[in-house]
């Protein structure tokens, strides 16, 4: 996305996403532990789309999936209609720690992606671009260690984006992150995916978070997970979280996941 | 004392430096102190170099006091030399008194003790052989150690990275790993066409093992999650191992090489003491059987020094490639 304006491919920056009855179990000493039971979901191309839920009830399983670094037990995930098999760099993933590499400065962590591919000696300027697109201007040479939790997070999210990514898969990105921190990523989040088109799913277990940036928030019951319901935001960006509708939508899912009645 | 004062400065913006460097002259004048009790007091028993181990404490007391006058212009050199002022003081202190219980009073026991100036006369008049001798040692050390170090590193690699490999390398490590090199010399003598090569091979195996060892865990412990990162980005089993297990292990590794040097040390010792006709290990062995024990010390000294460079070095390599980590240990 951060070369969208420059590649003159026709297609959609966003990848449409279909999962069909997808299940997942772990084997834990003998037993399987279900922890995706039949899951569906479909996903339009350029979506923001919430998959909200308790802490642990597989949605990040089902991000893995989505990401092509586990196979479903059962059902397919699609992309753009195709299975996904394995891992690719349109579909890239951001983790709620930054797990940067130590031992790369911020420009070589954000230039992973091109050097995996071979194409950092030909697009070396997208990781600039990156790094400007994310705020860390002047920060390239600086090690891991000697970054903000905020400011690592910015390098993730720049050294998932260099790719141009048309599926952003976000799993708690912002869940270690001091309040205010969170707010502006919150924000910058948004802009990042409106500039772009891409396709987000965004998992989290912050019912606020997940009203003001998503489109559409999946709930999800506790392991394994299902989906019990569907909450459509209808509201325009940027969004405040006094909005009376945001407020009522945000009753309507406490009680959903049972904190409120 | 001013050491300590210098050290709380370093780093802080260079305000009022102090002109002179009070422990300087106290250091040059204790040096100085030395060389004229060397020189003035007779021996009590009979050496030579007793006038030109005077001439050399004098230098250096002169030079020493050279430095308290200029060490404002001295820059950085300038405060490593401050800083190494109490122990300037304090060496020229041992040296008399070692003077005084050899040469000058005959306190200690001969042939046993030799004298400051005895180890000045060897390192005169034996230099040629020493010499020598530390170039055999660097030699065999350094090509054991590198064939060790590289052998380790692989095999390590490898361990970590492949099931298969670790099925099949994994009770070998186990069983012949812990054995002491040294165990195989009397094998390693006869099963290799020279002692040489045999030394190569012992000290290539003392190194093999703790190298083989850390860089295995540290593969092993390498964070999954740098793997998932790398592959949703796109990268090949070559890159994962190349580009992210072995950095991410390298701080292992190198306490792995570390061990290994300490353990190669042990092992060239004993190799070129028993089987080696030369060396430093050969030179102790040679100079205790003519009971040359101002040799013997002086090759000690001269091994104690090799030994500390070259672990001086592996630090200074470690503190480059790993200019990423943050409070590493300082050598």
């Amino acid at each position: 996305m951060v070369s969208a304006a420059l590649s003159q491919t026709p297609r959609d920056p966003g990848m449409a996403v279909a999962i069909r009855d997808a299940s997942q179990a772990f084997a834990i000493e003998d037993r399987t532990l279900p922890v995706l039971d039949r899951v569906s979901l479909d996903v339009q191309p350029g979506e923001f789309v919430a998959l909200l839920g308790p802490s642990g009830c597989g949605k990040s399983t089902l991000l893995r999936l989505l990401a092509g670094l586990d196979r479903p037990s059962g059902g397919t995930v699609l992309g753009d209609g195709v299975p996904i098999t394995a891992p690719d760099p349109s579909r890239v993933l951001v983790f709620q720690d930054p797990t940067l590499y130590p031992w790369r400065t911020v420009r070589a962590n954000v230039s992973l992606g091109l050097e995996a591919q071979g194409l950092l000696r030909r697009q070396s300027h997208r990781v600039q671009q990156a790094i400007d697109l994310v705020g860390l201007t002047g920060f390239e040479s600086a090690y891991p260690h000697q970054l903000s939790g905020g400011m690592a997070q910015r390098v993730a999210l720049a050294r998932a984006l260099v790719n141009d990514p048309r599926l952003l898969l976000l799993d708690e990105p912002l869940g270690k992150l001091d309040s205010l921190t969170r707010l502006s990523m919150q924000a910058e989040l948004v802009r990042l995916w409106q500039r772009s088109g891409l396709t987000a799913l965004l998992v989290t277990h912050d019912v606020e978070e997940a009203l003001l940036l998503a489109q559409r928030v999946i709930v999800f019951s506790p392991r394994p997970a299902r989906i019990t319901a569907e909450l459509v935001v209808d509201r325009p960006y940027p969004r405040h979280r006094d909005d009376p509708h945001l407020v009522s939508l945000r009753r309507e899912a406490l009680g959903l996941l049972g904190l409120e009645t | 004392m001013s050491g300590a004062v210098i050290s709380g400065l370093s780093g802080s913006p260079v305000a009022d430096r102090p002109r002179l460097w009070p422990v300087g002259f106290l250091a040059a004048s204790v040096w100085i102190g030395t060389a004229a009790v060397t020189a003035l007091l007779p021996d009590r028993i009979e050496v030579g170099r007793t006038q030109e181990l005077a001439l050399i404490a004098l230098a250096l007391g002169g030079a020493l006091l050279l430095a308290g006058l200029a060490t404002p212009w001295l820059g950085t050199a300038g405060q490593k030399i401050r800083k190494a002022g109490p122990w300037l003081t304090v060496l020229p202190l041992a040296l008399g008194g070692w003077e005084m219980a050899t040469a000058k009073l005959a306190l200690l026991p001969l042939p046993f003790f030799a004298s400051p100036q005895g180890l000045l006369e060897v390192y005169l008049e034996d230099w040629p052989r020493l010499g020598e001798s530390v170039l055999h040692s660097l030699w065999l050390l350094l090509s054991g150690y590198a064939i060790g170090a590289a052998a380790g590193f692989v095999a390590g690699v490898a361990l970590g990275w492949s099931r298969a490999i670790g099925y099949w390398v994994h009770p070998v490590l186990r069983l012949i790993g812990p054995l002491p090199a040294t165990a195989w010399l009397p094998i390693a003598f006869f099963a290799f066409p020279t002692s040489g090569s045999a030394s190569t091979f012992l000290v290539a195996l003392a190194t093999w093992f703790p190298v083989t060892v850390l860089t295995w865990s540290g593969v092993a412990g390498v964070n999954k999650a740098y793997y998932d990162i790398a592959r949703t980005l796109g990268a090949s089993q070559t890159f994962l191992v190349l580009k992210v297990a072995v950095p991410a292990a390298l701080p292992q590794v190198f306490v792995g090489l570390f061990m290994g040097l300490g353990a190669s040390f042990s092992v060239l010792v004993v190799a070129e003491m028993l089987g080696v006709k030369a060396g430093l290990g050969w030179y102790l062995q040679w100079a205790q059987g003519w009971a040359a024990y101002g040799n013997m010390y002086a090759a000690l000294l001269v091994m104690a020094l090799m030994c500390s460079s070259l672990v001086t070095l592996l630090f200074k390599g470690r503190d480059r490639v790993l200019a990423w980590q943050k409070g590493t240990v300082r050598w």
